[in-house]
């Protein structure tokens, strides 16, 4: 063999061997027998940056490590449906209700809430910072067909959006209404650059805010924008590889006290945005 | 632009391990796309029947294929609701590998065939006609085909370091598991944090320019 064959060999022996270390996870003692959870959970919980607070807690308590796969709440169900992950924190009523009757979870539990708030160009061009509830809002939004950003992914934001417009009995269609299929952060970044409105969480919104300068809150604080999260862990006699040992660790933290001391104290620019119930 | 830099320079662990997973999973898919995709390749060239000419197609359309649409077809098989289901590689590394040996194996086996199409005639004659063992025609091949294999290396290694359809789809884009470059950049563009974004693209850009120079070096000197 040539030398130079020798040395690209060499070079390739080297990175298998460094690849293969890198991955070889060698058992620590007191580990949970199945210590990887897979948690299929909202764009907002993630990238409100709530779960990179809350989870390193849990993970450095129990041994586990939490896989989180972060789509949006319809997505996260239809995860689960498939068995494809082994609990879900989500925030749909409706959607976790249809879930359960159907048997795909085994136990739901109450977790927190925030709310939604209505984002919108600083000239609200459409005029609803005086509107008297969320519905008008959206009503007087249609009526001046001004550009309104819609997630458009079935997440629970979304949901949430689609239930405002049937109050309103109004089918928002037209090219004001932008279906954008995106998480919330980049539709809000799209309602900015296209000086729109838009139905966003509050936490997102606070994390985001800083890379959409021309957006503030122009309507809030409806108790019809109430955003409830429940976490449910999926049926094992539906899917029996669930590890839902590892999924009831999990659920039990985020609703004990570790977990909910967690939630109360996250704040984002001093701001508490996830509220217990 | 500056600020991109200095997060690169300063280099948590990170931002580390998203780059080394990058690199060792595309590494692994190319690595294993060579061992079905060289051999069809060669086979293919070796008899141009019409039968094979048609594989032959079928093979190039594949590897042009977009990411996601392959992302889609290997995640219908690899949920857990699919028939391959109980390997577990969904969302998981092996799920991301096993996507992109999918992308990189049929550009593998097209650009081999195509690099040996040009090769002299009278050189298959020459092995056919000595009744050489099979080996020995086949590493035959691959000497005298040396800068085709070389190409499809390095052009398989490219299209799965810089995809984001599959590594998405099959990944879920999981922190600290299989969160790769351009997942990475897709979530912090999506999340406005641009210059993050553009820091990791730069790394990339690197890495794309350094496989380039590295291959085309190895081939010049083999020459």
């Amino acid at each position: 063999m040539k030398s130079s064959q020798r040395r690209i060999l060499a070079v390739v022996v080297c990175m298998l061997a460094a690849c293969f270390t890198a991955w070889a996870q060698s058992p620590q003692n007191g580990q949970p027998t199945n210590p990887r959870i897979k948690l299929a959970t909202t764009t907002s919980t993630e990238q409100s940056g709530l779960l990179a607070y809350m989870l390193p807690v849990f993970e450095k308590k129990t041994g586990y490590k939490v896989d989180v796969i972060a789509v949006g709440t319809g997505a996260s169900l239809k995860i689960a449906e498939k068995g494809d992950c082994d609990i879900v924190l989500v925030h749909a009523r409706s959607l976790e209700d249809a879930f359960m009757a159907a048997g795909w979870g085994s136990e739901r539990r109450d977790v927190m809430y925030n709310d939604f708030i209505v984002l919108g160009p600083k000239n609200d061009s459409a005029g609803i910072r005086n509107a008297k509830t969320a519905k008008d809002a959206f009503a007087m939004i249609a009526a001046k067909k001004a550009i309104f950003i819609s997630r458009g992914d079935n997440s629970g934001t979304h949901v949430k959006e689609k239930d405002l417009w049937k109050l309103a009995s109004l089918a928002p269609s037209g090219t004001w209404y932008k279906e954008a299929g995106q998480g919330m952060s980049q539709v809000i970044i799209m309602a900015e650059q296209l000086d729109g409105y838009t139905l966003a969480d509050r936490a997102t919104w606070l994390a985001v805010k800083g890379s959409a300068p021309g957006l503030s809150i122009i309507f809030e604080k409806d108790t019809d924008l109430l955003n409830p999260y429940g976490i449910i862990t999926v049926n094992p006699a539906k899917w029996p590889h669930v590890n839902i040992a590892g999924a009831k660790a999990l659920m039990d933290f985020f609703t004990g006290p570790d977990g909910r001391s967690l939630i109360e104290s996250y704040k984002i620019g001093g701001d508490q945005c996830f509220f217990l119930l | 632009m500056a600020q991109a830099f200095e997060l690169l320079l300063r280099g948590d662990a990170e931002t580390w391990g998203i780059i080394g997973r990058s690199l060792s999973f595309s590494f692994f898919a190319t690595v294993f796309s060579l061992i079905p995709g060289i051999p069809l390749g060669i086979f293919i060239a070796w008899k141009p029947s019409k039968g094979r000419r048609v594989l032959a197609s079928l093979i190039h359309a594949i590897s042009a294929l977009p990411t996601v649409v392959i992302g889609l077809f290997v995640y219908a098989f690899l949920s857990r609701s699919g028939p391959l289901g109980f390997l577990g590689f969904l969302y998981a590394p092996a799920g991301v590998i096993l996507g992109q040996f999918f992308l990189a194996m049929p550009l593998v086996a097209s650009v081999t065939y195509t690099g040996l199409a040009k090769l002299d005639p009278r050189f298959k004659e020459t092995l056919e006609t000595f009744g050489t063992p099979l080996l020995f025609k086949f590493s035959a091949t691959l000497r005298e085909a040396k800068t085709a294999v070389l190409s499809s290396v390095v052009l398989s290694f490219g299209r799965v370091i810089g995809e984001v359809g599959v590594s998405m789809m099959l990944g879920g884009n999981i922190r600290g598991l299989t969160r790769t470059m351009t997942t990475a950049i897709a979530l912090d563009a999506a999340k406005g944090e641009f210059e993050r974004a553009i820091s990791l693209g730069l790394v990339l850009l690197l890495i794309a320019v350094a496989v380039n120079v590295t291959v085309n070096g190895l081939a010049a000197h083999g020459r």
